[in-house]
Parts: structure tokens; sequence; C-alpha cells
């Protein structure tokens, strides 16, 4: 019961008004005119291996570490500022928090010392001191039981709302779909397993008469709550199996009749290839990476010669499109929230995923109501420092828009790279003279 | 104390002879080998472990919650991690890592199998010590070095280990491509080395102690659920934590020895890498293959430490104890063969996908059947909320509610769409985090009595229940609809997306909830700590359970009986017997001395025991009934 004996109640009162005291006393601060000086912490035990292990760590402020005595020794520290000063004000400003904590902290341990107090009264009187509190935290599960199934419609009903969108393309649906009953499905044995177990907990809360009712076993029931979740997952496996195979299990003649585009993933940026009038992408080999041709395409491979750059990737609607998936350097993932499409980028390895878009950007606009709406493709596998921001918008738009923006994209075979392609091609004759000559 | 064994014990404690003289300060309280003392240096550890990595884990909250706004304390402490009061990129994907890495590894597997392996089997078991202290010490000090080396890397120039705590390659082979993968990478792999160390050594010893040093009569149809799942725990962990050996010594041969198991093709910055014929695919599955178990790992030990005390608590016994048992067996097999669903979309075979799908949510069945057992026990019984019993409902409530979504993220076609999303943080964080901590919580508060023989305040415990019950829902169920509209995990900030920018207001409502119920561990810490000196003294056995560690003396002995062992006659559930006078009767009481409630399936077939029963009730039967008239 006493977790805080009175003395050391006493004594964290003390601490706490001589810490406020000390801090708040301007003599202190100004006595310390520039930013050399500053308040370090009182450390409380839960903040100890934290902080003091960050302070440490800390290179451009040489801090000396508090040394957080066991409970709550204020430590003043000097602390030479390094090159970027902080101002005296943001120690100040931590310390008062530290403070609040701390204040918290001894209110929960007055209320606690009342509730002590209050306890005792009520055993003096002759009333019990243990199936109150039962009481108590049985009908804390019954509110929790309320709000939270409220909490639970109310986050369904907004949040909700802000994250589903239509699908944008043709598998997308039949995924939404299959989302849905999933969700139907989770949500009723949410609900019905919450309503039995807070109302279990509230309804069968102790009281000093009654018993337990001894019920080790039934196996009738036991059956029946293993099938019948088995069936229920049966029918989601197969649902869902055959889904799977639908999007990803493309025949060969479809894979044919669609467009094939490439993107390439790298640090922090995607580069997005088009595979011009051939409709065919090249080889690639990353031994042929240089500054002019950072995606390493072999020239020698001629369907290469009229590939085209995407500035964006741009798609007619209701057209199958396969994506061939490429990195440069590390994983990536190729992401279309609103098209349900992801697939990782893995180096070394070609990924595909093909999908058929069936909703333009202006008709989504149009259905949001969000004139500056636009899809977008997003890394959505950890890559560094700048997976955060590596983007590149999508737009669905029709045949005749999409002909007429292919054919302003530029070609990846510039003059330069002619030139490079030329010079190399001799060079590589060269050798092949030298290795001829030599084997003769 | 041998004076008072019996010579018949089939375990002498002779060490309990020589040990409690000799013991300095260095073999009792740090090289301790003994079971109850190293339960207590993983406990204290795990926590501490658990301090360190909530607060990254606000750090990078905040950095969520207010993307523009900076924070010159941070630049206090962090340095040049946090330049201008702003969390660096970098630093903020170490921080999501080592948070993860140190949550996952330190504190709910060594943290919560550690300690409670270590003090619940040999007491429940009716074990002197483990069957090997020595490796046990062993298992601790590699886990202690472990957890340093990995506070460590904070203090080095380039960072921490920052490729996610799944470190796929080549992001953490390729120093250039994140600073963190260079020195502080390396000290990643070495420290979950000597992690991996620690785990087999407990496991083995845990896996020995339970085979073959149960007391008299404990056979296993008798051992509590906890013991079960401990068990099984270890046998998971045994199986598959060699694996990531393998995964992360090749990962050492590619950064440090030039091979390329994971590289291929890779061109860094303008560089051409040498490396060719690897598959950074192949490292997910080593790294799955334990990665998958490790959720398992991590849960089973919380589903066995709250069947036990939602039994005792309720005052009834677990309904369908086989089932569970069966359960936990059937998670324990499927739980090797579903670690491809982590891998949906990242180029794996798709037809092999479709058959991780059918593995991953077969195991939703012996999940299902758990939760069904857990409400069936709370069904009609007489619900004392200690603290312990808040946390293990606690637990159910996140085991369901996360387990749930896990029918989303099991399922491949919907995964398309969620893979790498806040969804999948939601996910794991209730069924894995929250569940995993909470059962880990309801142990502590159990079980306190019996490792520092005092009690927790009650009602500390009550406010650190609700704080976190409810700081944990608002923490993490938000975070699905962030997933749902395709929010990707792992984002430094929500600034650059015009979809994203809406949930920014969510993200404060997340973050202020997270520093709350932060704040709110202060209560358990304290309690914790201060308990330890100036806590209630305990009685034997406070809860009224039933259990073999609640026959052992309040005070810790080396070899934990004085005296001869207790045998084990009934199977660890008698709680509320009808015709008993107590609601528990514990596992060391005979039938011979509870006639008036014996039932006739307690004798599991046994003609001469049925024959003695049905004697006594013919001469016994008729007189209460008389007394009643």
């Amino acid at each position: 019961m006493g977790f805080i004996s009175n003395r050391k109640l006493r004594a964290v009162v003390i601490l706490t008004f001589v810490m406020g005291v000390f801090c708040v006393s301007p003599a202190f601060s100004q006595e310390t005119d520039t930013v050399a000086q500053a308040v370090d912490t009182a450390v409380t035990p839960a903040d100890t291996s934290g902080t003091d292990s960050v302070v440490v760590a800390a290179d451009t402020v040489a801090a000396a570490a508090p040394s957080a005595a066991a409970g709550a020794t204020p430590t003043a520290a000097t602390v030479e500022a390094g090159k970027p000063s902080i101002a005296p004000q943001v120690y100040k400003n931590f310390f008062y928090g530290i403070l609040l904590v701390l204040l918290v902290c001894v209110l929960v341990g007055v209320v606690g010392k009342i509730l002590e107090v209050y306890e005792l009264t009520r055993r003096m009187s002759g009333k019990d001191t243990t199936y109150y509190l039962h009481n108590a935290n049985a009908w804390l599960f019954l509110i929790s039981l309320v709000l939270g199934l409220y909490g639970v419609y109310w986050s369904y009903v907004h949040h909700g709302a802000q994250s589903i969108r239509d699908a944008a393309t043709e598998h997308g649906d039949k995924i939404d779909a299959m989302f849905m009953i999933t969700t139907i499905i989770c949500t009723i044995v949410l609900v019905v397993m919450h309503i039995a177990l807070f109302g279990f907990a509230y309804k069968y809360r102790a009281t000093p008469t009654r018993k337990a009712y001894f019920y080790p076993h039934n196996n009738t029931i036991e059956k029946i709550w293993t099938i019948v979740p088995a069936v229920v997952l049966t029918v989601l496996v197969l649902f869902g199996f055959f889904t799977w195979r639908g999007i990803t299990n493309v025949s060969e003649e479809d894979q044919k009749s669609a467009l094939h585009i490439e993107v390439v993933g790298e640090q922090f940026t995607w580069t997005v290839r088009y595979p011009g009038r051939d409709g065919k992408l090249g080889e690639r080999n990353f031994r042929l990476t240089t500054p002019l041709n950072g995606l390493g395409i072999d020239f020698n491979d001629k369907s290469n010669w009229d590939d085209q750059v995407g500035s964006e990737i741009v798609l007619p609607v209701n057209k199958p499109v396969r994506v061939q998936i490429g990195s440069k350097d590390i994983l990536h993932s190729f992401y279309i929230p609103d098209f349900r499409v992801q697939m990782n980028a893995v180096p070394g390895m070609k990924t595909f995923f093909q999908f058929t878009p069936t909703i333009t950007t202006e008709e989504m606009r149009d259905r949001l109501g969000d004139y500056t709406y636009n899809y977008v493709m997003l890394c959505a596998k950890i890559c560094g420092g700048g997976h955060w921001n590596m983007q590149k918008t999508v737009r669905v738009v029709t045949e005749e828009e999409y002909q007429a923006w292919l054919a302003e994209q530029p070609y990846f075979f510039t003059e330069d790279l002619q030139k490079e392609f030329k010079a190399a091609q001799v060079t590589d004759e060269r050798a092949d003279d030298l290795v001829l000559a030599n084997a003769n | 104390m041998s004076s008072i064994a019996s010579a018949g014990t089939h375990h002498i404690d002779h060490h309990g002879d020589h040990g409690h003289h000799h013991e300095s300060f260095w073999t009792k309280y740090v090289f301790s080998q003994d079971h109850k003392m190293i339960a207590k240096q993983f406990l204290i550890t795990g926590i501490v472990m658990a301090v360190f990595a909530m607060i990254l884990s606000i750090l990078f909250r905040l950095q969520l919650a207010w993307p523009d706004k900076e924070f010159p304390i941070l630049e206090a402490f962090l340095g040049k991690w946090a330049e201008g009061g702003r969390i660096h990129p970098d630093f903020f994907l170490a921080l999501v890592t080592i948070h993860g890495t140190i949550m996952v590894f330190f504190v709910l597997t060594a943290g919560l199998s550690g300690t409670f392996a270590n003090l619940l089997i040999p007491y429940q078991l009716g074990a002197r010590d483990m069957a090997s202290p020595f490796m046990n010490m062993l298992s601790y000090w590699f886990f202690f070095a472990a957890c340093m080396v990995m506070i460590a890397s904070f203090f080095i120039e380039s960072g921490p280990a920052s490729a996610g705590w799944t470190i796929y390659p080549p992001l953490s082979a390729v120093p250039k491509a994140i600073s963190g993968s260079g020195l502080g990478m390396t000290l990643w792999l070495i420290s979950m080395t000597m992690f991996i160390i620690s785990q087999v050594l407990g496991g083995t010893n845990y896996i020995s102690t339970v085979l073959n040093m149960r007391t008299k009569g404990m056979d296993l149809w008798k051992m509590p659920l906890t013991i079960w799942a401990l068990f099984l725990t270890a046998i998971v962990g045994l199986l598959s934590f060699p694996v990531l050996v393998s995964a992360v010594v090749l990962l050492i041969f590619d950064r440090s020895f030039g091979t390329s198991f994971y590289l291929s093709d890779l061109v860094i910055q303008g560089q051409i890498l040498p490396n060719e014929g690897g598959s950074p695919i192949l490292f997910q599955h080593l790294f799955w293959f334990l990665g998958h178990p490790e959720v398992y790992i991590v849960l089973m030990p919380a589903l066995g430490l709250t069947s036990e005390v939602i039994s005792t608590n309720s005052r009834k016994p677990i309904f369908g104890y086989h089932a569970m048992v069966y359960s936990l067996i059937g998670i324990t097999v499927l739980s090797f063969i579903v670690w491809g669903h982590h891998m949906f979309v990242t180029g794996m075979n798709p037809f092999l996908g479709g058959v991780f799908m059918i593995t991953t949510l077969i195991i939703a069945v012996p999940s299902a059947v758990k939760s069904f057992n857990y409400l069936a026990t709370l069904w009609r019984g007489n619900i004392r909320f200690t603290p312990a019993m808040l946390f293990a409902i606690g637990m159910v409530s996140f085991f369901i509610s996360g387990g749930l979504t896990g029918l989303y993220l099991g399922n491949s076609a919907l995964d398309i769409n969620l893979h790498d999303t806040y969804f999948v943080v939601a996910h794991f964080h209730l069924v894995m985090g929250s569940a995993s901590i909470f059962g880990m919580l309801c142990g502590v508060y159990h079980w306190y009595p019996k490792l520092f023989g005092r009690m927790m305040n009650e009602k500390l415990g009550y406010l650190h229940f609700w704080l976190t019950f409810v700081g944990a829902y608002f923490v993490f169920f938000p975070m699905h609809f962030m997933g749902i509209d395709g929010v990707p995990r792992r984002y430094y900030a929500f600034t650059e997306f015009p979809f994203m920018e809406k949930w920014i207001s969510v993200n404060v409502f997340i973050t202020w909830s997270a520093i709350i119920a932060g704040l709110g561990q202060i209560a358990f810490i304290w309690n914790f700590f201060y308990s330890i000196r100036y806590g209630k003294k305990a009685t034997q056995n406070p809860w009224g359970a039933n259990t073999l560690e609640w026959t052992t003396p309040v005070k810790h002995i080396h070899g934990n009986w004085p005296g001869e062992i207790p045998a084990v006659h009934r199977w660890p559930y008698d709680y509320s017997k009808p015709g008993h006078h107590e609601d528990f009767i514990l596992q060391t009481v005979p039938f011979s001395e509870t006639m008036s409630s014996n039932l006739p399936h307690d004798f599991e077939g046994n003609p001469e025991a049925e024959r003695i029963q049905r004697e006594w009730e013919l001469a016994n039967k008729p007189q209460p009934e008389k007394e009643t008239e």
C-alpha cells in the first residue's frame, strides 16, 4: 500500500520546491551572461537510460552528463556550447517540462495517499476494501467497451471516409470487394468478441458471495469454434487465392498485347522508359552505366534505339499495361495506392506488374471534386534518407492524349550517347583485333 | 539444509549446501548461476532497454507530428543528428531501426522469455535450478553484451544501423547508400550474433530442463500452460535463430569480404560495384525464416502467462486445457511455413505467394481457438481485477483486434495495397507489440511477489494499465486508416504528398497519445523499483494459485524448496472445484485429501482409484444430506 511513505513524499515535495526556486531565481540565469551556462536536468529514473546516453552522444555540446541520483536530485551542470548555440531558454523550458512531469507524479502520489486514507476509513467502518476496487475496474471496462465501440464507429465513418477511394484499375475493384468482405467479417468478430470480453469482465466481477462455475472443457463447443473459423477462413482463402492468381498469373497472350513500360528506381528518383515504335524494351546491363547512360542501356540491342524517356508515367485508359520494374542500386518498391499496385524493385532481377487503368485522372478529379488531384507512384520500401520523397506523378489519359504526349518525349539514344556508343564500338573492335593478334 | 531433505529425493540440493555460505557479492548478484537471480537480471535489463527504445519512439513520433517545427532541445542531446532542432532523415531511420530491433529482440524475446522461462520453468516444474546453470549465466551475459554493443552504436560518428530492423540488403550491405550501413551496421550484426548465442544457450537449457527435470508426478499433461508456451517457444527459437545466424554471417561476408550472396547489378551513386549473381530475395527468405517464428517467439510466452493469470484470477480452470496446448503446438508447427507472407510483393514467385497465403490463414484457426477459450474461461468466473488480470484482459483484446487485421495482410491479394504501409505498423504493434508487452507486464505484476518477495502497489498498477491500454489503442488504431489510404511506413514526413497531408493532424493526436502513455510508464517504473525495497511484504501464496512456485518460501533460497521437492498429483487448474472448501487446490494436494471434490475423470481410468472414490462416496454421500436437513 505505502508506495510513498510520508517521509518520502515530503522529500519529493521539498526537492521539487527547491528545484523550482533554483530555476526561477533570476540571479541564476543572469549571472551567466552568455550561452555558456545552462541548467541541466534532473532525471527521473524513467528517463535515466535514454537521456543520459543521448547527452553523451551530442558532440556539438560538451555536456556534463547529469549524475542522476536514484531520486530526483537537481544537478546544475555548466554546458559549454559549441558552434550552434542553443539559447538558455531552451534548457529552461526543458527543465520546466520535467518539473511539470514531476509535479504530476507528486499529484498522483497525493491522490494515492488520499485513496489510502479513504481505504483506512472504510476498513475502520467495517466496509470491504478489496471488492470496491474490483467493482471500479469492472465499471471502467464497461465504459471503455461503450466508448471503444463508439470510437471504432467514429473512426470507420471519419477516417474510413478519408482513406478509401475508388480503385482506378480493373483488378483494384476485385481487391476492394474482397477488402470490404474481409472488413465486414472482421468488424463483426471484433465487436462480438469485445462485447463478450469486456462484458464478461463486467458481469462476472468478483463479489464476496459468488463462486466461479467449474467448467474445464466442452468438446462440442470447442469443435464448433474450431470448425466455424476454419470454414470462414477457407472461404477467404479461396476467394483470395483466385483473386491473387487472377492478378499475377497473366497469360502470355495478354502479356504480349499489353503496353510495356519500364520503371527503374534509384536513390531517390525514378526513371520511366517507354518502348518506342517497336513496342519492345531492349536489354540493359549495369556495367554499361555511364554518366550519360544512367540506366546502362545496351545500344547493341537495336530495340533500344527508339526507347523514350517518360517525364512522368502517362497511361492510356482501359489499355492493359505491363510495367517492368527494376532498380539500379538498392531495393525500392513501385507503389501506386490508387491502382492497388505494388511490386518491389530488385537490383539484378526484373519484376512485373500488369494492370489496366480504368479511370482517367480527369474523371477521378471530377469524382473527388478536387481539381488538383493526381495519381502518384511512390517508394514503399525503405531506401535511405530520401525515401520519404521518392515519387513520380501518374496520369491516366485518353488514347489520343497519350499519343500526343508520347510524341513529345525525348529518346534515350541522344546524339551524345550515339557518339559515345560509336567510340566504344571502335575501341571494342580494336580490343577484338588485339585479342586476335595475340591469338595468332 | 540437506538434513531436512530426505534421502529419497530424486534431486538432492547438494549445491544448496555449498552455495549458501561462500556467496560473495559477485557470485550472488552479478555472475549468478541461480535461475531466480538470472530472471531478475533479464527482467531489469529488459525494462531498461524497453525504456530506451520507447524514448527513441517518442523522438521519431515528434518528427512525424510536427515535421515543420524545431525542437532546439533535441540538438542539445543529439548534436549533428538534430541540427537546428530538426531530426535528420538518416537519423530518423536509425531511430526506427533501433527501436524495432530493441523492442523485438531485446525486450520481447530476451526480456520476456528470458525472465519468465528462467523464473518459472524450475519453479513450476519442481526443479532445484536449470539443467545447466552455467550456460544460463552465459546466456544472460551474452545478452547483456549484445545490449551494450547495440547502444554503443549511438556513439559512433556514422550513426547506428538504419536500414530498418529487417536490415534488407543491399541497403544494409552498402555503406555508401546510407551512413548507418557503415560501422553502425557492423555493430548491429555483432550485437545480433551475440544475441543469438544467448538465445541458443538459453533455449537449449529451457528445453532440457522441461524434458528432464520435472518433479515426481509432473507429466507433460500436468504442466501449466506457461511452461507449455515457454517450452514450445524455446523449440521455435532453437530451430529458427540459427538460420538468422546464417543470414547474418553471409551478410557480414558480403559487407567485409567482397562476396555476392545478396548483391548483384549495383550502381551506387554512379559507381558500378563488381558484385554479380547474388539475390536480395535470398536474404529475405533467410531472415523471415527466423523472422516469422520470431513473432511467435514473442507472442507465445505472453499467451502462456496470460492463460495462467486469467485462470487464477477468474477462479476457474482454463477452458479447454488440451485445446490450448494443441493450438500452441499448431502455432509452433505452422509458424515455420508461413514466412513467405512477408514477401508477397518482393518479387517472389507469385504462385509461391498463393501457397504461403493458404498456410498463413490456417494459422488463424488455432489463434481463434485460443481467443474463444480465453472468453470461455472468463465466462461465469469470479473475476478479481488484480493489475496482472487487467493486463491479461488487455492482452486478449489486443490479440483479437491485432489478429483480425492479420486476415488482411495474410491475404496476398489484399496485401498488394497494404504491404509496407502503416496498416502493417498498426497490425504488428497491436498483435505482437502491445499484446506481448501486456503479457510481459501481466507476468511482472503477477510474479513480482515471487521475484522480490514483496507486492507491487495495486492502484499504481491500475493507473498504469488504463493509461497504457487506452494509449496503445489511441496510437495504433488510427494507423490502420493511414495504411488503407496508402501511406508507406518509415516516411520521415508526410509533407511532400498532397494525399498524406490530411493525416498530419492524426499524427499529432497519435504523438500526444504516445507521450502520455509513455509518461504513464513512470507509474510502472516507480512502482517496480520502489517496491523492491519498500513494497508490502508478500505472503507465500498471495493470489491463491495452484502451481508449484507458490509452495516455495517467500525468501529465496538456493535450490528453491527446503527439503524435499513436492510431488505433483493433479493438473494446475483445479479452481473453484465443487465440493472443496477453498476455491483452489494446489497441485501438490493428493486426491486422497480431497475426496469430497474428486470427479470421475480425475483418475484417468485408474480402476483402483475409482473404486476407492466410489466406496468413499457411498460411505459419505448420505451424511451431508442429513446434516442439511
